[in-house]
This record gives C-alpha cells, sequence and structure tokens, in this order.
C-alpha cells in the first residue's frame, strides 16, 4: 500500500506491505536506522519514536495506521544532539554498547515533554518498557534527573518489580 | 575518507553529495583527516592496518619485542612480527589509534586511546581511532576474558611514551639543544629554557627519519605525571550512539543488499525433512529460499544449517519465514528435558569426580568434624538475551569474501569463513562494527558464515538477520549446572573440610564431539582458585554431557560457581553462628600470596586467565580488603526490618577480586527488590575507573537477572521461552536505587574488569533473601519461589 506521513518534520511516502510495522520502514525503506530492532513485540522498547509526541514502539505500529502520522525519530529529536537529554546521557556518559539508548532517549523525551518534573514513579512506569541489558538503569535515571532539574523523590526501599511489559503500539 | 565501509566511502554509490551523504558522519570511527587513499587501496579486498590509517605520516607499531617505525612495506604477509598496537601522526598533528579490540559497553574505543594519548602527551581533541578489521597481524582480537587492558597495558604505554620521545628528540634535534632541554607537553614539544614551542604536527617530517629511541630510554609516566589514565574519560563515541548515528551490525547497507532469515533447527542436530516453499514465495519482497546445509554437530563455530529465505527487505523476509514449512527429523538430542537433567547433573555431583584442587584430606576431616554442612545448588542456562540481536552483512564476489559484522572475534570470523566457504583466509575481510552488547555470543561467528554462504548463493549482498526468538531459540547456553558443596567445622566454627563438586555440560562439548564432561583445570574459572584457607579440600568436576550448543557468557563458569560458593559459605557462617561478614574474613584467614598452580592444584591449568601465576599470585590481603570495604561502607551489621535483609559475599576471577553487599527486600509476593548495592574491586590498576564503575553496575544488573529472573529450558530438545516476555531480564522498575563502586585503585597488575562483578552478586542476592526472608534459595531463578514466604516456616527455625 502505499502511504505519506511525516518523519522529523518532512514529507515522507512509502509504497509497503500493509503489515509493514514502521521500525522497518524507517530502517529498510527511510534508510534511518537510529531506531533498533531488539524484540519485535514491543518488549524491549529499542525501536521507540514519537508519535504525534508519544513514546510509541514503532515494531507493533504497521504501515496501515501510519496515514498522516507524525514521527520523530532519534535522527530528528535534535538538529545536532543538543536536546537537554542528550547533553545529560553526555554528562552521565550513559551508554554502555548503546544499542538500546536511542529508545531509552526516546522514551525519557516523551515523559519530559509531558512531565517536566517527573517522579520516580514517572520515571519507572515510562522507562519500564526500555530494557538495556548493559544494565545501564542507574545513569539513565541519574540523566533524566539532571536534564529535569529534579531529584529522587523515592522512598528508601527502592522501586517495585515488574518484569513483564505489556505489549503496545 | 578511509572507508571502513568501502562501499559507502566517497568512491561509494551514493556519492559524497548525494541524499545518503549522511552515512559518512554516521561513522564513529572514520576520521575527517585521512589521506587520499589510491584506488588500489580501496578496491583491495584485505587492507592492513597502513591501509586503514592511509598513507603519509609517522606510523608506529607496537607489539612483541617493542616498537618499530613502519612504511608499506614493512606491513607484508611475509613479516612474522605481529603488532597489535598501530599509531600513526599526520602531518596536520592528527593522531589515529587503531583499535584492534572490539567495542561492546566496555568503553575499549575509548581507553586503549586514552591510555595512549596520555603517554604521548597528545591533545584529547586532535586523537581519532579506527577500527581495525580482523587479521592475523594484530594477534589474537577475541574481545573475550576481560582481557583488553591487563593484556595489552603495557603496550599501549610503550607506543604512547616512544611517540613521545621520538618527538621530543625531533624538536631537540631542530633546536640544536640537548633532548633533556625539552618536554612533551599537549600536542606540543617546548624548550624548557626559552619557552620556544613546536607542535606535533610541524615535527612528524623529521620523527620519521630520526633514530628510534632505545627501549631502555623510555620513560613511562609515574601516576603524578598521568593526565587520563586512572581518571575517567567518557566515551568517545558518545554524541554518535545519542543521535542514532552509531553503526551496528545491521545498520550496514551495501547497493543490491538482500536480507536474509533462516529457519534452523529446533532440536541440536536435527535435520530438514521437507521443505515446502510454495507460500513463502509468494510473499510480496520474497525473492529466493534457499536451503544452508546442516553443519555436523558439535560443529564449533559454523552455522546450525537450515532454510533460509532471501528478501528484499526485513519484513519480507519475516513474513517469508513465517509462510515456509520446513519439517525436521527428531535430532539426536530430541530426549533434552530440563527437569530430567536437572536429576542428572545431581545424581552427577552425588558422586566423587575429578579432582582439579586438592590439599589435605578431606573425607577424614569431613568424618570427624565437630559439625558438617551439605547443600546442593542448581543454576539453569542462560542466554546472552544482549540487546542486539545477531546480524552480519556479506559480500562475497570472484573469491572474495568482504563482511561486516558486530564480532567479538573478528580473527575467528574470518578463519571460519575461510575454513566454511574453502576459500584462503587472505581472501576474507572482515570488517567490525560496533557491538550492540555481545557478553560472549557474538565471539561465535556462526552468523556471520551464513551471510556468506547465502552471498555466494544469491550473488548479491546479503543481510542475515537473526529476530529475538532466533536469539532465544538458536544460541550457544550458559552451561546448566550443579553444585554439591560439604564442610565440616571444628567446635569453634573453624572449616577444616572443603568439599565441592560442580557438574555442567563444558564449553569444549561444541568443539570436539562426545566429551563426557568438563576437565578438572575449568575448575580455575572461579571454583579451585578460592581464596579460603582451609587445610583439607577437594574441588572436583562430574561428568556431564552437553545436548545443546553451550557457550562463553559474561564470567563463565564462574557465574554458578560464584552463586555456589558465595551462598555455601553463607550457609556454613549460619551453622557456625556467626555473622557472614566476619566469617567471610576468617575462611580468607591468614596473610598469604599463594601460587596455587604449584600449591593444590592437581595439575597446573592450561589456562590461568591467558596470564602467568607468578603475574597473578591469589593475594589474601586483596580478598580481605575489598570485604572490609564493601563492610565499612554498606552499614553492615545495622539492624534492619523482616522483609529486608543485606548479603555478602566476595569472588575473584578473572584476576580481579570483588565483594558486594546487597540490599534486598522481599515483599509478601515473593517480589524481590534490590535497592542497593555495595560493590568493592581490587583489579590492580584502573585506567578508567568510570567505565569501570559503569562495568560493575551493570554486572550487578545482570547478576539480578541471572538470579531472579532468567532461565533457559528445554522440553523435547527445544528450548522453551522465545522473547523477553518468558526469557525475563531486569528492568528500570527493579533496578537498585543506589549501586555504591569502591575501586581500590592501586599500580598493580591490572586484572579483568568487565566479567568478575557477575559471580559475586549472585551468592550475594541470594544471601540477602535469607537475611531477608529465613528462605535459602539453592535452585535459580528466584522466580515466584518466594510468594507467600512470610507465612512459611523458615528452615533455622529464626525469622
Ligand atoms: S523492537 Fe520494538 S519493542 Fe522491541
Ligand atoms: S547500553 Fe547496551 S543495551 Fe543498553
Amino acid at each position: 500500500m502505499k502511504v505519506s506521513f511525516r518523519v522529523n518534520g518532512k514529507p515522507a511516502s512509502v509504497d509497503v506491505a500493509e503489515d509493514m510495522p514502521l521500525l522497518w520502514i524507517l530502517r529498510d525503506v527511510l534508510d534511518l536506522k537510529g531506531s533498533k530492532y531488539g524484540c519485535g513485540i514491543g518488549q524491549c522498547g529499542a525501536c521507540t519514536v514519537h508519535v504525534k509526541g508519544v513514546a510509541t514502539k514503532s515494531c507493533q505500529l504497521p504501515a496501515s495506521k501510519l496515514a498522516g502520522a507524525d514521527v520523530t525519530t532519534i535522527e530528528g529529536l535534535s538538529p545536532d544532539g543538543s536536546h537537554a537529554l542528550q547533553k545529560a546521557w553526555e554528562e552521565h556518559d550513559v551508554p554502555q554498547c548503546g544499542y538500546c539508548q536511542a529508545g531509552q532517549i526516546m522514551a525519557a523525551a516523551a515523559l519530559l515533554a509531558k512531565k517536566p518534573k517527573p517522579t520516580d514513579s514517572d520515571i519507572d512506569t515510562a522507562m519500564n518498557g526500555n530494557l538495556c541489558r548493559c544494565g545501564t538503569y542507574l545513569r539513565i535515571k541519574a540523566a533524566i534527573r539532571s536534564a529535569s532539574g529534579t531529584t529522587t523523590t523515592d522512598a528508601p526501599s527502592g522501586g517495585r518489580s515488574g518484569q513483564r511489559e505489556e505489549a503496545h503500539a | 575518507m578511509s572507508a571502513l565501509f568501502g562501499k559507502h566511502g566517497k568512491h561509494g554509490k551514493h556519492g559524497k553529495h548525494g541524499k545518503h551523504e549522511r552515512h559518512e558522519s554516521r561513522l564513529p570511527w572514520v576520521s575527517s583527516n585521512t589521506t587520499p587513499e589510491s584506488d588500489e587501496l580501496v578496491d583491495s579486498g584485505r587492507r592492513s592496518a597502513l591501509k586503514i590509517l592511509g598513507l603519509g605520516g609517522l606510523v608506529l607499531a607496537v607489539g612483541p619485542g617493542g616498537v618499530r617505525r613502519l612504511d608499506a612495506a614493512a606491513l607484508t604477509a611475509a613479516d612474522p612480527w605481529n603488532p597489535h598496537v598501530y599509531v600513526k601522526i599526520a602531518d596536520d598533528g592528527i593522531v589515529t589509534i587503531l583499535c584492534h579490540r572490539s567495542e561492546m559497553g566496555q568503553g575499549i574505543r575509548t581507553t586503549m586511546p586514552m591510555i595512549i594519548a596520555d603517554e604521548m602527551e597528545a591533545d584529547w581533541s586532535n586523537c581519532r581511532v579506527e577500527q581495525a578489521d580482523g587479521e592475523e597481524k594484530y594477534g589474537s582480537q577475541n574481545t573475550d576474558g576481560s582481557t583488553s587492558i591487563r593484556a595489552f597495558l603495557p603496550q599501549y604505554r610503550e607506543a604512547g611514551a616512544t611517540v613521545r620521545a621520538l618527538m621530543e628528540d625531533a624538536a631537540a634535534k631542530e633546536w640544536g639543544v640537548a633532548a633533556t632541554e625539552v618536554k612533551a607537553e599537549q600536542h606540543e614539544v617546548v624548550h624548557t629554557a626559552t619557552g620556544r614551542r613546536k607542535s606535533f604536527g610541524s615535527l612528524v617530517a623529521s620523527a620519521r627519519t630520526m633514530a628510534m629511541p632505545a627501549r631502555e630510554r623510555l620513560r613511562i609516566k609515574s601516576p603524578a605525571e598521568r593526565r587520563w589514565q586512572g581518571k575517567a574519560m567518557r566515551s568517545i563515541d558518545l554524541v554518535p550512539v545519542t543521535t542514532g548515528k552509531a553503526v551496528y551490525g545491521a545498520d550496514v547497507i551495501l547497493p543490491g543488499m538482500k536480507v536474509a532469515m533462516v529457519v534452523r533447527p529446533p532440536v541440536w542436530g536435527s535435520k530438514v525433512v521437507s521443505v515446502d516453499d510454495s507460500a513463502a514465495l509468494k510473499v510480496p519482497g520474497v525473492e529466493k529460499v534457499v536451503r544452508i546445509p546442516e553443519s555436523p554437530i558439535p560443529g564449533a563455530f559454523l552455522p546450525l544449517g537450515g532454510v533460509a529465505v532471501v528478501a528484499k527487505n526485513t519484513w519480507a523476509a519475516i513474513r517469508g519465514r513465517e509462510a515456509l514449512k520446513v519439517t525436521w527429523d527428531a535430532g539426536p538430542h530430541a530426549t533434552y528435558e530440563s527437569k530430567a537433567y536437572k536429576a542428572e547433573l545431581e545424581a552427577s555431583v552425588a558422586k566423587p569426580g575429578a579432582p582439579g584442587y586438592r590439599t589435605g584430606d578431606v573425607a577424614a576431616a569431613l568424618a570427624s568434624g565437630a559439625r558438617t554442612v551439605k547443600a546442593s545448588y542448581y543454576m539453569p542456562h542462560l542466554s546472552h538475551a544482549q540487546m542486539e540481536p545477531v546480524a552480519a552483512i556479506a559480500n562475497v564476489s570472484n573469491g572474495k569474501v568482504e563482511a561486516w559484522a558486530p564480532t567479538q572475534s573478528p580473527f575467528d570470523a574470518r578463519n571460519t569463513l575461510a575454513q566454511y566457504l574453502k576459500v584462503e583466509p587472505a581472501n576474507v575481510t572482515v570488517h567490525v562494527t560496533l557491538l550492540g552488547g555481545a557478553f560472549g555470543r557474538k565471539s561465535k561467528p556462526d552468523f556471520v558464515c551464513e551471510a556468506a554462504f547465502l552471498s555466494r548463493e544469491v550473488g548479491a549482498p546479503v543481510r542475515v538477520q537473526w529476530t529475538r526468538e532466533d536469539d532465544v531459540r538458536n544460541s550457544y547456553y550458559h552451561s546448566v549446572a550443579a553444585h554439591r558443596l560439604e564442610a565440616s567445622l571444628d567446635a569453634s566454627g573453624k572449616v577444616t573440610g572443603w568439599l565441592h563438586r560442580s557438574a555442567y555440560p563444558t564449553i569444549s562439548s561444541v568443539f570436539a564431539p562426545n566429551l563426557p564432561g568438563p576437565t578438572p583445570d575449568e575448575l580455575i574459572n572461579g571454583a579451585s582458585d578460592v581464596p579460603w584457607d582451609i587445610p583439607n579440600m577437594s574441588v572436583e568436576v562430574c561428568p556431564a554431557v552437553a545436548h545443546v550448543r553451550i557457550g562463553w557468557f559474561r564470567s563463565v563458569n564462574a557465574i554458578h560457581h560464584g552463586f555456589a560458593i558465595g551462598s555455601f559459605v553463607d550457609e556454613l557462617a549460619q551453622a557456625a553462628g556467626k555473622d557472614s561478614a566476619e566469617f567471610l574474613l576468617q575462611l580468607i584467614g591468614r596473610d598469604r600470596v599463594v601460587d596455587q598452580s604449584k600449591n593444590g592444584m592437581v595439575e597446573p591449568p592450561k589456562d590461568y586467565y591467558g596470564a602467568a601465576w607468578t603475574d597473578y599470585p591469589l593475594d589474601t590481603v586483596r580478598a580481605k580488603n575489598v570485604v572490609r570495604t564493601v563492610m565499612e561502607k554498606s552499614g553492615w551489621g545495622t539492624k534492619l526490618p523482616r522483609g529486608r535483609g543485606r548479603g555478602i559475599a566476595v569472588h575473584r576471577s578473572f584476576l580481579s577480586y570483588v565483594a558486594m553487599v546487597v540490599e534486598v527486600e522481599v515483599l509478601p509476593d515473593g517480589t524481590v527488590l534490590v535497592p542497593k548495592a555495595t560493590v568493592a574491586v581490587d583489579a590492580g590498576f584502573v585506567a578508567n575507573p568510570d567505565r569501570a564503575k559503569s562495568q560493575m553496575e551493570g554486572a550487578l544488573i545482570m547478576a539480578m537477572s541471572n538470579t531472579l529472573h532468567s532461565e533457559i529450558s528445554f522440553a523435547q530438545g527445544r528450548v522453551v521461552q522465545s522473547n523477553y516476555r518468558d526469557y525475563q531480564v531486569a528492568r528500570m522498575r527493579a533496578a537498585p536505587r543506589t549501586v555504591d563502586v569502591h575501586i581500590l585503585q592501586n599500580e598493580g597488575m591490572p586484572g579483568g574488569i568487565g566479567e568478575p562483578g557477575v559471580p559475586p552478586a549472585c551468592g550475594a542476592i541470594a544471601n540477602a533473601i535469607f537475611a531477608a526472608t529465613g528462605v535459602r534459595v539453592r535452585e535459580l531463578p528466584v522466580g515466584r519461589q518466594l510468594a507467600g514466604w512470610s507465612t512459611r516456616a523458615t528452615e533455622d527455625g529464626s525469622s
């Protein structure tokens, strides 16, 4: 099917299978490789982009639902890596392998856009769908704190476990 | 540009000013300064270090025996010298360092050049890193075993110090003054008396003709002179990563490239019986279905084989593969059942095994102890589940193979490709991309072979893309393991005898068929080299046959050894009625430095982490120091309410000493939270402490996954789990609030950093759960085992 939408402020028109997820449209058709494949089932968040400003797992959004969508990928978050979160990510030297980090930053950016001063539980909820197998969670949290100019709101006993991420688009 | 990806260089498809220009800026390791290449260099399949570094400038290489200045002629294959480290200063002063190790999050692409640049007094902003291809000239490039710094620190320093000396000599000569009167300082040489300065770049031409400084004259910086070593240095790949421009395996594009997905044997060694590709070929975008012959098992690094769907793009390949109907024979391991295998392992460790370490008379000690304690532990298979599933790109044409892969071992990839496709290694080039996590999975180049095989079959460049399901179901797995420990205590609570039996399918089983089990010298990976002061010990391996591909996983067998030993020591402390930490210190005992290969090892292990015992004897003072540090920093000994508890463990692996105190909170429903952990590590000299810290943070979180959540199990020879939904790993919500890492910095020989954090964490978490709940977890993962713990009677009667 032919579908037109916007990516990083520019119009995009593609002719793809109607069930092709946005992730593969971005990576294989539009040649935007910043969004990563990690699971394909909405469990890892490596593919996170914004659709109308909302953090969205691009592996779960088929072409058939894309018409007119306004998509932002990591490549379009800021023209030169100057988003407050990108700067905070540098300040805390967050990434290890880095593979999950585009998705992490996009999830965090959508959170801050909605909640400029998030609580710990806001951060947990917003970021729980973004896996980092290298285990950079502490630094991700610290970087979100820096970028939002906040400090922890946490009870001393720490967070709550929740292993499964419900798949969502 | 000196393109890592030749096809994307300025001679590539899109052209420098084409619409895909940003490809260039996306390659973090491509420096902007390199001199133009001739077409010969661009087209050459096998590029030497000099080709990557470009022509001109001053190039030095360091290898066994010292440093040499290189010109193109010096790097022929006929020269048997294998330097590992290459440094170039171009005429404009830009320094380019060739990174011969793979970057997978440990930070080597930053730490290695940082050490060299520090020693040479370079200005960091004038330094670039290029990634080396797979090439025997570099010696082993296998980025595993937490080896990079500990094996190469002296060479990195020597490389830098040589450049510094050459620059100083060249300046002194130009000024006509003694070399002692000048000093290199941040990319310049200064004449101390007059303050005159010459830039490194301006000295390159004379440095090219100067006599090389004698090795004895080289001055490695003293700790006070170091600018960056031992301090923090941020990753050089930070901006490419945070802007989405960093290039991982699947991000490489070649003109005309196809994408392939492979249906692989569901059971190790099963073979295709029939293929019906009619529906698959009807999927739009699917171009071809190709059989990949099954490699005879065990198969080492060769691909499993199966049936590939080759398509225009990834989604078509995914859909095509779903439509493909493949039937398989049962295969030789179709009876592999994790439940039954666990019982088998437990039966195996019930009987005496082959000792790797033996002192005194353990049977007599166990028979005569005032008290004996026995316990069994079990840990299932694990999968690396690195965030980037393996993917590789290959282009095979005219008998030449060129591959791009996130590989930990480009040299193994190259040789395996040569063997698999029956071509000369000289005709194989392997380029290394960034690795999106690896943890041992990417030491095995089976996936690179798949790409090359398919490229040859379809006559076009091919990317093989593994899905997460492929990764979970067709990987090389961390060994499942069972342990039996027995100890005797005297009346005062001192341990007099220690029997440890370990059974697990060995990694060697992928290289040789029908191995009965591990060999005693494998126990060196965290079981036979324990720092205990116990007069009677026997550490044994017991038989365990492999039914699936077994492979290295971060910390390897030290993971289950660390869990079993760390837990058992805590059980002994309870039995002795002592504080767990004090008991640990007592167990380590007297201050001593021991070469265990001569004291207790039944045979000196063939491989001691690739190091020499004389360089890295066991030092109990270091073991006690890390324990004392975590005791002090964690608030050890202060009271916590029921449901919360602290656990402690110490473990030495990869030549480093790590102690941890982990604090857990166990909710009534059995959920385990880890609010806080305190880590102390003595890894000798730590070049980049902040990266070491991040490795410890990551190790703890990986150990949380290993201990609390993750399990690969088999039913009818097939992996039960499929994706992150059922192969669970730690998420943000479960992450500790604080991980307090203390690096006991010293000038000692460097130890490993990437791996040794995992093993003590597994034990410490289990011990903390016991402290919190009175429930001793002896089988991992913890999973739902603790549900309703608060209403259960505890094993020791206490609460
Ligand atoms: S790839 Fe989309 S959530 Fe994992
Ligand atoms: S940094 Fe490696 S997966 Fe997050």
